[in-house]
């Protein structure tokens, strides 16, 4: 190799070491650092004899929004209430008898199971216990 | 000597240190060919005129706003009902950002179908391309800044979407929305993009963009002869039509403030259920209808996915017009490339409106 082509690859290396150090400090600005969050397994959603037959309510667990549905025949049923489409907050259509998502027309059947519109997979289903004047959920 | 001595004093003096004739020359030489289909000429002008009310009113919505979850839409709030005016700039800023969009859109079609994007003005029409996207993220990072419950869940969706893409998705997501949620950290990081970032690629783009038009002069359609057709001097003739224009075209914005001021609608409410009714600003309705359409899966492939694809294939070939119509290179016309125009268009109206209908 002669002294030319040397130089070139020195400088060439040089400049993209700069780059590199210039530019992976700032990348890793841009992704948010990781915050820990407590892990909820169980959370009051309702107290009893808040909810009607054929009703449904959005509660929080954890840091995510979750619906409590009763169903026409009295049951409690528990499942996240985040869409498995594209992350909207679904509802409980008392209409229908069914969970819907506005966002995009898509319904799920009161087990969970996405059943039209286009969600691509069932809502997780968290198990309901009822105590004293409690409506608590957890984590199935 | 026929000019005043002071006036060729100072012009002489500007022209050793700036290079003012080059300037000069550069800005007087271009003419408008008079012809048919002249009319949209004025496009560019009106998206241009929208652009600068933006950066003037939104200057102003900087004073009083403030990009917080906790603050933001109380902040819009306060403008809407105790500053003084505070509804007028707001309602302008709202109304200019959905005309600009309006207008890029239109003059993209008539550059398109006038085939003004042919050698040599290609890089004109790819600067135009970006342009265009850049409008849209301004509309799409602006939408969310009231922090209401329907910009909360469009913004839900909108970079849910991007969680798609394969590999970089999960990634892209959470630099977009400032963690996994869409929270306060994703409305300030949005502000950032929206009064800083992409004001500032704009401006660039745009400026190439005007002077290769400039540095080009306006083109004339397939058939029409440049030295047979009658022309007017840009400066001043045709800059003041575009001027009496712009001043109508304020007039209008005044009246659509004036009568529909824009909507605040409710806080937003992680907690609540996505609203019925919900959809994004209508510039992104026929994508989002077309979303609603596409099954969860097709085959193998997730139907999001699937979407994004399209819209992008359908982004790149966008900018990649001029290269694509090998025929108006050699000033013949294409024969099917309007008619692939027209469906397009079709079926961003047709689109849109069932995204209002049904
Ligand atoms: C922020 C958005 C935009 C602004 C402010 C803008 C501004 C302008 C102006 C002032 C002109 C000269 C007058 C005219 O022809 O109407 C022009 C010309 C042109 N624009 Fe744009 N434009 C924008 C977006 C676009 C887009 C989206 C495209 C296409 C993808 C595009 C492609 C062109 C082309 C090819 C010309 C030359 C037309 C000719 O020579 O006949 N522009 N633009
Ligand atoms: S986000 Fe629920 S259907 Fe699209």
């Amino acid at each position: 190799m002669n002294r030319r082509g040397f130089f070139d690859i020195f400088l060439g290396g040089g400049i993209a070491a700069l780059g590199a150090a210039v530019l992976y400090p700032l990348v890793r600005f841009v992704i948010p650092p990781e915050q820990p969050e407590a892990t909820v397994s169980q959370v009051v959603a309702a107290k009893v004899g808040e909810l009607a037959p054929n009703s449904g309510k959005i509660f929080r667990f954890g840091k995510d929004p979750a619906i409590l549905v009763m169903t026409p025949n009295g049951q409690y049923r528990a499942f996240t209430a985040i869409c498995t489409h594209l992350d909207c907050t679904v509802q409980y259509s008392s209409e229908m008898q069914q969970i819907w998502c506005a966002c995009h027309n898509g319904h799920y059947d009161l087990n969970g199971n996405n059943i039209s519109g286009p969600p691509p997979a069932p809502l997780a289903a968290y198990s309901v216990s009822v105590r004293g004047d409690q409506i608590l959920v957890s984590k199935a | 000597m026929s000019e005043p001595a002071t006036h060729s004093g100072i012009s002489q003096w500007l022209d050793e240190r700036l290079g003012w004739h080059a300037i000069k020359e550069l800005a007087l030489h271009k003419r408008v060919p008079m012809h048919k289909h002249s009319i949209w000429y004025y496009l560019g002008g009106m998206t241009l005129f929208c652009f600068l009310v933006q950066i003037v009113t939104g200057i102003f919505l900087l004073l009083y706003y403030r990009p917080t979850a906790e603050a933001a839409f109380e902040s819009v709030e306060f403008i809407m009902t105790d500053v003084k005016f505070g509804w007028l700039i707001r309602s302008i800023h709202s109304w200019s950002a959905n005309l600009m969009i309006f207008f890029a859109f239109v003059h993209m079609f008539s550059v398109f179908f006038l085939r003004a994007y042919r050698r040599p003005r290609e890089l004109t029409w790819v600067s135009g391309a970006f342009l265009l996207f850049l409008s849209l993220g301004f509309g799409f990072s602006g939408y969310l800044l009231p922090w209401n419950q329907l910009a909360y869940f469009a913004t839900k969706v909108g970079t849910d979407i991007l969680g798609q893409i394969p590999l970089i998705g999960e990634w892209l997501l959470t630099v977009a929305r400032g963690g996994e949620d869409v929270t306060g950290a994703t409305l300030t990081r949005f502000f950032g993009v929206h009064v800083a970032v992409l004001p500032m690629i704009s401006t660039f783009f745009l400026l190439g963009h005007l002077a290769l038009v400039q540095k080009q002069g306006m083109s004339v359609p397939i058939g029409e002869e440049y030295k047979k057709t009658r022309q007017m001097p840009f400066i001043p003739n045709f800059a003041l039509r575009d001027l009496v224009g712009w001043t109508l075209a304020l007039g209008i914005l005044v009246l659509l403030a004036s009568l529909f001021p824009w909507e605040l609608g409710e806080k937003a409410d992680p907690l609540a259920s996505a609203p019925a009714g919900i959809r994004p600003e209508w510039f992104f309705c026929f994508m989002f209808q077309t979303l609603k359409y596409i099954p969860g899966k097709v085959w193998f492939i997730n139907g999001e996915l699937l979407g994004i694809i399209a819209f992008g294939l359908g982004g790149a070939a966008l900018v990649l017009v001029p290269f694509l119509d090998r025929r108006a290179a050699r000033e013949e016309r294409h024969k099917w490339l309007p008619v692939i125009g027209w469906l397009v268009i079709l079926y961003i109206i047709v689109f849109t409106v069932l995204a209002y209908v049904v």
